[in-house]
């Protein structure tokens, strides 16, 4: 484990937080999380994850209740340079005149005079974090340049030179192929194991428990938090998002002549998985009730997908 | 040779030509570096707001006989602020907040000067009077352009994160607050420091247009700013010799071939102008 000044931790003291429109966006909300972990945001749009981010970094300040990093409170945590985040890709203008290694350099500010005059030791940071990334290579290419993966790479290296602690993502997945999903949770493994926190809001249900070992249920309060092979449960996933999922449920009758009653099920966020079995393609539950289902041959199996790219 | 030499010395036997250059440099340099800011941040309108705030602004100075500067200063950070304010606490979104209170604080500054009568003319406001900058002026502009370009300047990397992704800046600890707020002081100070060459109505383009040309230029900010400057500095004195042997309006001139500049931009880009885009579109 890396030496860190502070140990990481994230502690959320139920907190309210209502905008000055007077919409109350999160209630009592409490959870706490130390060194080494990542873990999972879960919930609908609107159920308060960027709220919540928000007052993580201070944006918006709690009616009650309070927010504390590695012990200190919030602005005192953020002056520490210890906090990193990673934007949506949407947050994003991909046409600003900035070049791959001068938004990983933005990473080093914490650690440079006023003037922000790189020193050896940033340029140094800034070649290491981006090798880690495997994007040495696209250095000097303008931001817009570059694919879905390669963006989210470039502001990962970016909290990497920036040696931050606790670092928030915001969907990390999103217009990512599967390769880079899969090397950016490798990485973020990686970070986990030198002993750093992450939290990550995602709608990319798959990969939670892939990568996560803590994982928080939202819907404008922490339904339940904790280590996801607890609370990564079917009766969860129905609280936290009511029936705005996707199910699909494929009965035991449908796969196979024998006795055997349990069935496959294929829960999905945003996106309706596609679900063959042979060469038929099936309905989900909602679709099944109007048409008759199909017949499936006998020797098949079952593919699921999500569409990458938005 | 000799004959182009004439024709740039000639105007500038006149002590009032030699002042006007100079003020046309000034307030281009600023304006450029300025504009980069404005460009990326989206702040263009900003910029329009601020500078038809101020009118009331002076106009107020002047029945109180304080300095028209700090009336003028006053009445644009009023106007950004007061922006600031109405958004955070309502559902409108910023454009129509701002379009309210900048035409609203225009007009209350047209009622005043046509009860108060000032000796100032409004086309010299509106539309400024660089052919009458007297060295008082010049000193006044020169130190506020001074002070504003060597705060953005020393402060570019700050500012240039904050425009970019304000909530990474927040997260390492930047006061975004203040950056914003100090932005909007030197929005207000670059037009007040415009004001006397090319006034309020001018000195828009100014904030927009250089900044603008740049960024269809250059993938890299630190090269934004120096074709913003250069452009900039570039029409300033093409403009001041242009109008003096046109007999145009010196502000106007300037901002005709600024306007021009642009336009070239936007055909010619080396990657983003349309005939670039014509020709790959063309060979695919």
């Amino acid at each position: 484990m890396a030496k860190f000044i502070y140990n990481p931790s994230l502690e959320v003291n139920d907190i309210t937080v209502t905008y000055n429109n007077g919409h109350t966006a999160i209630y009592d909300a409490s959870f706490s999380l130390s060194a080494g972990t990542i873990c999972a945001l879960v919930g609908v749009n609107g159920s308060g994850k960027s709220t919540l981010f928000k007052s993580i970094m201070g944006f918006v300040k709690p009616v009650k209740g309070s927010v504390t990093l590695s012990g200190m409170p919030v602005l005192t945590a953020l002056k520490q340079n210890i906090v990193s985040y990673v934007p949506q890709a949407e947050d994003v203008d991909w046409n600003f005149p900035v070049l791959v290694e001068d938004v990983v350099m933005m990473g080093r500010f914490g650690h440079m005079n006023f003037m922000r005059i790189p020193k050896k030791k940033d340029k140094l940071a800034v070649r290491d974090a981006l090798e880690k990334v495997g994007m040495t290579e696209y250095s000097r290419r303008q931001i817009g340049e570059l694919s879905g993966g390669q963006k989210k790479r470039v502001f990962l290296a970016r909290s990497i030179a920036q040696e931050g602690q606790i670092i928030l993502l915001d969907e990390p997945f999103t217009g990512v192929d599967v390769q880079t999903e899969l090397a950016i949770m490798k990485l973020l493994k990686q970070m986990r194991d030198e002993g750093r926190l992450m939290l990550v809001a995602t709608h990319n249900l798959g990969s939670i428990p892939d990568f996560c070992d803590h994982t928080v249920m939202l819907n404008r309060t922490i339904l339940d938090a904790g280590k996801t092979a607890d609370v990564f449960t079917p009766e969860n996933l129905e609280k936290t998002f009511g029936g705005v999922l996707r199910h699909f449920t494929l009965g035991g009758d449908e796969l196979h002549d024998d006795d055997d009653t349990r069935s496959v099920r294929v829960i999905t966020d945003d996106e309706r998985p596609l679900v063959l079995y042979g060469n038929k393609t099936q309905k989900s539950a909602a679709a099944k009730k109007s048409s008759t289902a199909n017949k499936p041959d006998a020797d098949a199996k079952i593919t699921t997908s999500k569409a990458e790219a938005k | 040779m000799a004959e182009l030499f004439e024709y740039l010395t000639e105007p500038m036997q006149y002590a009032f030509m030699q002042r006007a250059l100079l003020m046309a440099i000034l307030v281009g340099l600023v304006c450029a570096v300025f504009s980069c800011f404005l460009v990326l941040k989206g702040w263009s309108l900003m910029g329009d707001a601020v500078s038809h705030a101020v009118l009331p602004g002076i106009v107020i100075a002047y029945i109180l006989a304080i300095p028209l500067s700090i009336g003028a200063f006053i009445g644009g950070l009023f106007c950004a602020v007061a922006t600031g304010y109405v958004k955070d606490n309502s559902r409108l979104k910023e454009d129509a907040i701002m379009g309210i209170i900048f035409s609203g604080m225009f007009a209350l500054g047209l009622v005043i000067y046509l009860k108060v009568q000032p000796e100032i003319h409004l086309d010299h406001i509106l539309f400024g009077n660089i052919l009458g900058v007297q060295a008082a002026d010049l000193w006044e502009t020169g130190i506020i352009c001074a002070a504003t370009l060597g705060l953005i300047v020393v402060r570019r990397h700050d500012l240039l994160l904050y425009c970019f992704d304000q909530a990474y800046a927040r997260a390492i600890g930047l006061p975004v607050k203040l950056i914003h707020y100090a932005l909007l002081v030197a929005l207000s100070l670059t037009i007040v420091a415009s004001l006397k060459a090319v006034g309020v109505i001018l000195v828009i383009a100014m904030l927009i247009a250089p900044g603008a040309i740049a960024y269809l230029l250059t993938n890299r900010f630190s090269h934004m700013l120096l074709i913003s400057s250069v452009v900039a500095v570039g029409s300033s004195v093409a403009g001041v010799f242009v109008s003096f042997y046109l007999d145009a309006d010196t502000g106007a001139t300037i901002i005709l071939i600024q306007t021009f500049i642009f336009i070239l931009a936007f055909l010619f880009a080396p990657t983003s102008g349309i005939l670039r885009k014509k020709i790959v579109s063309q060979n695919s």
